[in-house]
């Protein structure tokens, strides 16, 4: 199975790839390291999930693809963001925005406060058509309620002159996704954009990516902490731990045999029926203060795998062959420990 | 009834908890000085269920469900509109303020957000210790630090760290603190709001695990209110699935999750992704249409028909019951309650 490059033209250049990303805050209290040394990529009707938990730097990773970090406090020490082999930070601030919203966009977790509550949500949808396509009021607004339409907001007619306050969480995620898509961007980075969300709710806005990506093609680059989210719509996933991927595979691999630990706890620490009301499996310990990363691998205190090599060695992603990568020394031990 | 050998509750057990036709109606008013109310936000409306000593029963619903006021009433933080709760055969709505006070020895609470639920200020020996302040009679005060750092060390914690402040803690020891807070008084019924939703993953089965422990150690009963369905599938002897204020459907873990009858239940269940890529494509999934009505202004009749694909005429007009029907096994408030779709979901 390749999984690059499945579908565009010209296979050696991704859709979209991230390569060696190295991001820092310079705080006071000395340099933290949120991002280190990240690659992964996307390609057109891929959907590619950043599976992590607070403060692995998925969300951190998603606003420099973006170009939307604050710097400083930030500072990108290294490494390349690529759209169509153009490496976009070392873009000027014009060139990158001719990119962001129109070749690659993303939607937020919380649409509420990503939404101008002062303005009718048609206007905010139609400033995308007005603003980067030159379009009048009139048309801005007839394309916007288009929009509305696509993304399933019934009535759309009807509610374009509406505030985001008058609409439900559901509609106004829905609003957001109008928005990303306006401009038929090529890869959409959504960043937990159900998290916010019940599960009704999340079932009817997972679809409507679904069905989004089907039409039109995009790459979707989806960031979550969601096990049962990433299995369900996600082709490959790259776990993330403390600013690194610990594991990228296709997403049928990950779960059958996860060949690093952490992917492995956190898939052993779903309740099951057969441990109904026994003890659950849980990963010991807590995510490393990244201020004071643990030498060697930053998995390592709370990992049954460790031996003295993870003690000095910091394991760099190796490749273990169908397209998977595992950040662990003893990746073979962890493939073959069958218990689950 | 229950599969989960040592645990829960010795069948002929009395109550500690029993719940009777719970209303809870916030008035929507008008004016400032002469306010009129028009009209009021059915929070709940007409919940019923009994807790045994050592049972955990776990309400799933969505936002705006009426689980959080349903809690909030079960611990005396909201009076009821009507009904009544009796904590050991006591009803605790008609006491007076000194009955309530004792009352709330008994029936304690752990939060959802461990950030926000622990006051940044006190130090997590004087957070542990409140309860003691609060209720004066309980341990004499020479004895207070030494329990609460017993306390520390039962929800696994380290019982030097008294003098420390909530800030020095992460968010998994936090709630651990919540919860040894909520056992000084040694309740016999602890209500969980989202015990472990802010939590990561990697750390909420660490927090599940310890209320576990903890309802086996001390024979503590759970109201354990959750969105995750497989938490709670997991932690509880019953269920009950809960829709615009009322329990659409009461079972066991199995006759919910592997026999859904209610609509509403069935919908629910199918939304939640399955943590496994496996059989995805096949995967049949019920999509509700549309958003919970206000509870302002309920539908007539079942509360569900709007979104319901079954509905028909009777459902605008009669309002189902939570009975047992023929065919199922189990009490469900709907009409045409059946057996099990072929659905995904948490199994």
């Amino acid at each position: 199975m390749t999984l690059q490059n499945r579908d565009s033209g010209d296979s050696s250049v991704p859709l979209l790839e991230v390569e060696d990303l190295q991001v820092e805050f310079h705080t006071r209290a000395g340099v933290l390291k949120a991002v280190d040394g990240v690659s992964f990529s996307v390609d057109h009707r891929e959907t590619l999930a950043v599976l992590g938990e607070s403060g692995s730097g998925k969300s951190v990773t998603a606003q420099t693809i973006m170009g939307i970090l604050d710097m400083p406090p930030a500072v990108i020490a290294g490494g390349a963001v690529r759209y169509r082999g153009t490496d976009l930070l070392g873009l000027s601030p014009p060139e990158r925005r001719a990119i962001r919203g129109q070749k690659i966009s993303m939607i937020f977790q919380d649409a509420l406060s990503a939404l101008n509550p002062v303005f009718s949500v048609g206007w905010q949808i139609a400033e995308m058509f007005r603003v980067h396509r030159g379009m009048s009021r009139r048309e801005a607004k007839k394309r916007a309620i288009e929009l509305m339409e696509r993304v399933h907001i019934p009535a759309a007619a009807k509610r374009v002159d509406d505030f985001p306050h008058q609409f439900s969480g559901g509609m106004r995620q829905r609003i957001m996704i109008a928005m990303a898509i306006a401009l038929d961007p090529e890869v959409l980075i959504a960043d937990e954009p159900t998290t916010a969300l019940d599960v009704t709710v999340q079932a009817q806005i997972m679809e409507l990516l679904a069905e989004l990506q089907e039409e039109s093609g995009m790459g979707l680059i989806l960031i979550t902490h969601d096990l049962g989210v990433v299995a369900d719509i996600a082709d490959r996933t790259a776990v993330m731990y403390a600013g690194r991927v610990m594991e990228q595979a296709g997403v049928f691999d990950a779960y059958a045999a996860p060949a690093h630990p952490y992917t492995k706890g956190l898939l052993e620490s779903i309740p099951r029926l057969d441990q109904k009301g026994g003890d659950l499996f849980s990963i010991p310990g807590t995510p490393p203060d990244l201020l004071h990363r643990p030498s060697g691998c930053a998995f390592r205190p709370r990992c049954r795998f460790r031996t003295d090599e993870c003690l000095t060695e910091d394991p760099p992603l190796h490749d273990i062959g169908g397209g998977r990568g595992s950040a662990c020394h003893h990746y073979q031990e962890v493939l073959d420990d069958a218990e689950r | 009834m229950t599969q989960s050998g040592e645990r829960g509750p010795a069948p002929s057990a009395e109550p500690v908890l029993e719940v009777r036709d719970l209303v809870k109606h916030y008035p929507i008013t008008r004016g400032i000085l002469f306010q009129r109310s028009y009209g009021a936000v059915q929070a709940v409306d007409g919940v019923s269920f009994d807790l045994r000593p050592g049972e955990t029963l776990g309400v799933v619903g969505e936002s705006g469900s009426g689980k959080s006021t349903l809690a909030k009433m079960l611990i005396g933080l909201e009076g009821p509109t009507s009904g009544s709760i009796k904590v050991h055969g006591k009803d605790i709505t008609e006491l007076d303020r000194r009955g309530a006070k004792r009352m709330r020895r008994d029936i304690q609470m752990i939060f959802q957000d461990p950030y926000t639920s622990l006051n940044p200020r006190m130090t997590v020996g004087d957070i542990i210790c409140e309860p003691f302040e609060i209720h004066g009679d309980v341990l004499p005060s020479s004895e207070r630090r030494g329990r609460a750092q017993e306390l520390l060390e039962v929800v696994g914690l380290n019982p030097e760290h008294i003098n420390r402040y909530p800030h020095q803690f992460s968010g998994g020891q936090r709630q651990r603190i919540g919860i040894a807070r909520a056992l000084a008084l040694r309740p016999s019924i602890l209500v969980c709001d989202e015990p472990v939703s802010a939590l990561d993953v990697s750390i909420q089965a660490q927090v599940i695990n310890l209320l576990i422990k903890l309802q086996k150690e001390f024979g503590l009963a759970y109201v354990f209110i959750a969105h995750d369905l497989s938490v709670v599938r997991h932690i509880s002897d019953r269920v009950s699935v809960m829709y615009l204020g009322r329990f659409v459907e009461s079972g066991t873990d199995t006759e919910i999750y592997d026999h859904a009858s209610h609509p509403y239940s069935q919908a629910l269940l199918s939304a939640v992704p399955n943590p496994t890529p496996v059989g995805r494509e096949s995967r049949q999934r019920i999509l509700l249409s549309g958003d919970v009505p206000s509870p302002a202004d309920p539908p007539s009749g079942c509360r569900f028909r709007t979104r319901c694909w079954k509905a028909e005429e009777i459902c605008s007009t009669d309002d189902p019951e939570l009975t047992v029907r023929p065919g199922s096994d189990h009490p469900s408030a709907c009409h045409f309650a059946e057996g099990p779709l072929e659905v995904g979901g948490p199994r």
